[in-house]
């Protein structure tokens, strides 16, 4: 008797694979023999386009990488940009930014829970998780005007300063948030269908993820106890205390727990970032470093050099020194890192953007061979992509 | 545990091998610790950053293409390595002739390799000697070019009414050089 393999050929447009992915599945019977990935649907050249550039025209690119952090995605770049200027955002801007931050992580990891469980079978959860990311964005509106392309981080500090209620609304939502967590688990964790299709599924070990270069909560749900955050601290986070939850099976039920730990974690970091917004007080949000920040719109209404100032950096952009640089920050995905190549132009000569979902797209492969074709659904679920952020 | 110091780094690398000419990237704003290395010691020298129990370096976290026209060897590919047990980084280059751009692959030493180098051969088309599927990643499969090459074009789709423009043309395929950017001013 002959036995043959069948390739069924899934996406790229299918409600499961989370956006424009393709995966060409080699099958024998149920059984997956192999699955690669295929990318590319989304890819818009913004590492070619950033070289056209000025710095900060680059930033609401960001924003359309990892759409669902975009806050995330514009503090890598500025810290990149900060680090290769060798300049510091005030105080209150790095708090600001990390309460931002913890707020984007807090909504990609509902975006991530509710489809999550919506293709494994939990319909309900979807509509749980999206009720509190809906407010989450209404804060995102509040301060900067826009539900997801935020563009609000600036080289330097903010865009704009906060809104004066916005420390009360946030600390308001916070408040509610864990009795919702508690709610998602209450569906979740001891519920019989998402243990049969989350626990000893899309199993990766601890090596394996070394090896494939794997970041973020899927990295510690195969117990390497690693965050940048603590390890590598940016932007203001070793003022900061917070725990790092780590798996041990590596399973996709591990990473859920992991997840969900970070979403506390989330809430403790915005309140201890409410907290110190609250001491500082009323200050400079961004530095008042003339050469690479705008000046306020008032001095440019009154000083010349102001004017001057204003016109050199909307029209050519500020000049850091030659030289190169890569800054990675700890992303709701994993690592996102920039790393720049400066000529000395206003221009980078190079931007390469290193993307946690491109790199841990790879571990899907190795994930699903020999598993059961329903188990490729739910080890894309658990790998938590954005294929904006894969295809860039 | 004691950091890990770049110097300690570059110390450990000459030891174990001293026939290799390491050179330290210098200059104003280089922020990292970047070390050049000759290609063929690459595999070489990344098996024992891996392996060896004092650098520990278990994850590459990218690889990046530079393009340097018109400067002569024209290209650059930038490793990116990362030590989870001692919380260090490490920036490794290696140049690239125009001619027959190549390196060998370090998918054997980290299976990352893979899709990163793919995507640097997407760019630039340097190929990766010993790849096991080196094609195309993000581009389609019949993309003629190297897009992030400095001679290829941004991209210039004929735009409406251009045929109202006399003079607007598109720009030559076999565009070699590079113009230089319009600089205005330097910063002082």
């Amino acid at each position: 008797m002959r036995s043959e393999t069948l390739t069924l050929n899934i996406g790229p447009q299918h409600p499961a694979t989370h956006g424009v992915l393709r995966v060409p599945v080699e099958l024998a019977g149920e059984t997956i023999v192999r699955a690669q990935p295929v990318v590319g649907y989304l890819h818009t050249g913004m590492e070619k386009q950033a070289e056209y550039k000025t710095y900060t025209q680059s930033i609401p690119q960001t924003d359309r990488m990892d759409y669902l952090a975009p806050l995330s995605n514009n503090l890598a770049f500025c810290l990149a940009v900060e680090k290769l200027l060798d300049i510091q955002a005030p105080p209150r801007a790095v708090h600001a930014r990390v309460m931002l931050t913890e707020m984007t992580r807090l909504a990609s990891h509902l975006v991530w829970i509710g489809t999550h469980a919506m293709d494994v079978g939990a319909m309900s959860m979807f509509f749980y998780a999206f009720r509190e990311r809906e407010k989450i964005l209404a804060l995102y509106d509040h301060v900067c005007g826009a539900r997801m392309t935020a563009s609000y981080f600036r080289v330097g500090g903010l865009a704009m300063d906060l809104p004066a209620d916005f420390l009360d609304r946030l600390s308001a939502f916070l408040d509610t948030m864990p009795g919702y967590l508690a709610q998602y688990e209450g569906l979740l964790t001891g519920n019989a269908i998402w243990l049969a299709r989350t626990k000893g599924v899309a199993l990766l070990s601890r090596e394996q993820a070394l090896a494939l270069g794997v970041t973020g909560p899927t990295l510690r749900g195969s117990g390497v106890d690693w965050d940048l955050r603590r390890d590598m601290p940016y932007g203001g986070y070793e003022d900061y205390e917070f725990d790092v939850p780590v798996g041990t099976h590596g399973d996709a039920f591990d990473r859920y727990l992991v997840r969900l730990e970070e979403m506390r974690q989330a809430i403790r970091l915005c309140r201890q970032a409410i907290a110190k917004l609250r001491e500082i007080g009323p200050g400079d949000y961004r530095l008042r470093d003339y050469k690479y920040v705008l000046p306020p719109k008032e001095q440019v209404r009154t000083s010349m050099e102001a004017l001057i100032h204003h016109f050199k950096i909307v029209a050519h952009g500020f000049f850091p020194p030659r030289g190169e640089c890569y800054l990675g920050i700890e992303n709701p995905k994993g690592e996102l890192g920039f790393y720049f190549v400066s000529d000395g132009s206003p221009k980078p000569w190079r931007m390469k953007v290193r993307s946690p979902s491109f790199t841990n797209l790879q571990a899907l492969d190795p994930m699903v061979r020999g598993r059961l074709i329903a188990d490729l659904i739910t080890t894309i679920g658990t790998l938590d992509i954005v294929l904006g952020e894969v295809d860039r | 545990m004691i950091p890990l110091t770049p110097e300690r780094i570059e110390e450990r690398l000459r030891e174990r091998f001293p026939g290799v000419a390491f050179h330290r990237q210098t200059g104003e704003a280089v922020r990292d610790h970047t070390l050049h290395l000759p290609a063929e010691r690459l595999v070489e020298v990344c098996t024992f950053l891996r392996d060896d129990p004092e650098l520990d370096f278990a994850m590459l976290s990218w690889i990046a293409g530079v393009d340097w026209l018109p400067r002569v060897p024209r290209f650059e590919v930038v490793y990116g390595l990362l030590s989870l047990s001692r919380r260090a980084r490490l920036t490794l280059k290696v140049a690239v002739g125009e001619e027959q751009p190549r390196v060998p692959t370090v998918t054997g030493v980290w299976s990352t390799a893979d899709f990163l180098e793919r995507e640097t051969y997407d760019f630039y088309g340097i190929e990766f000697a010993g790849h096991p599927n080196l094609t195309r990643i993000l581009l389609p499969e019949g993309w003629v070019g190297w897009p992030l090459r400095k001679d290829s074009p941004l991209g210039y789709e004929e735009v409406a009414f251009t045929h109202n423009t006399p003079g607007r043309t598109k720009p030559d395929p076999g565009l070699k050089k590079l113009a230089p950017k319009k600089v205005r001013y330097r910063a002082q």
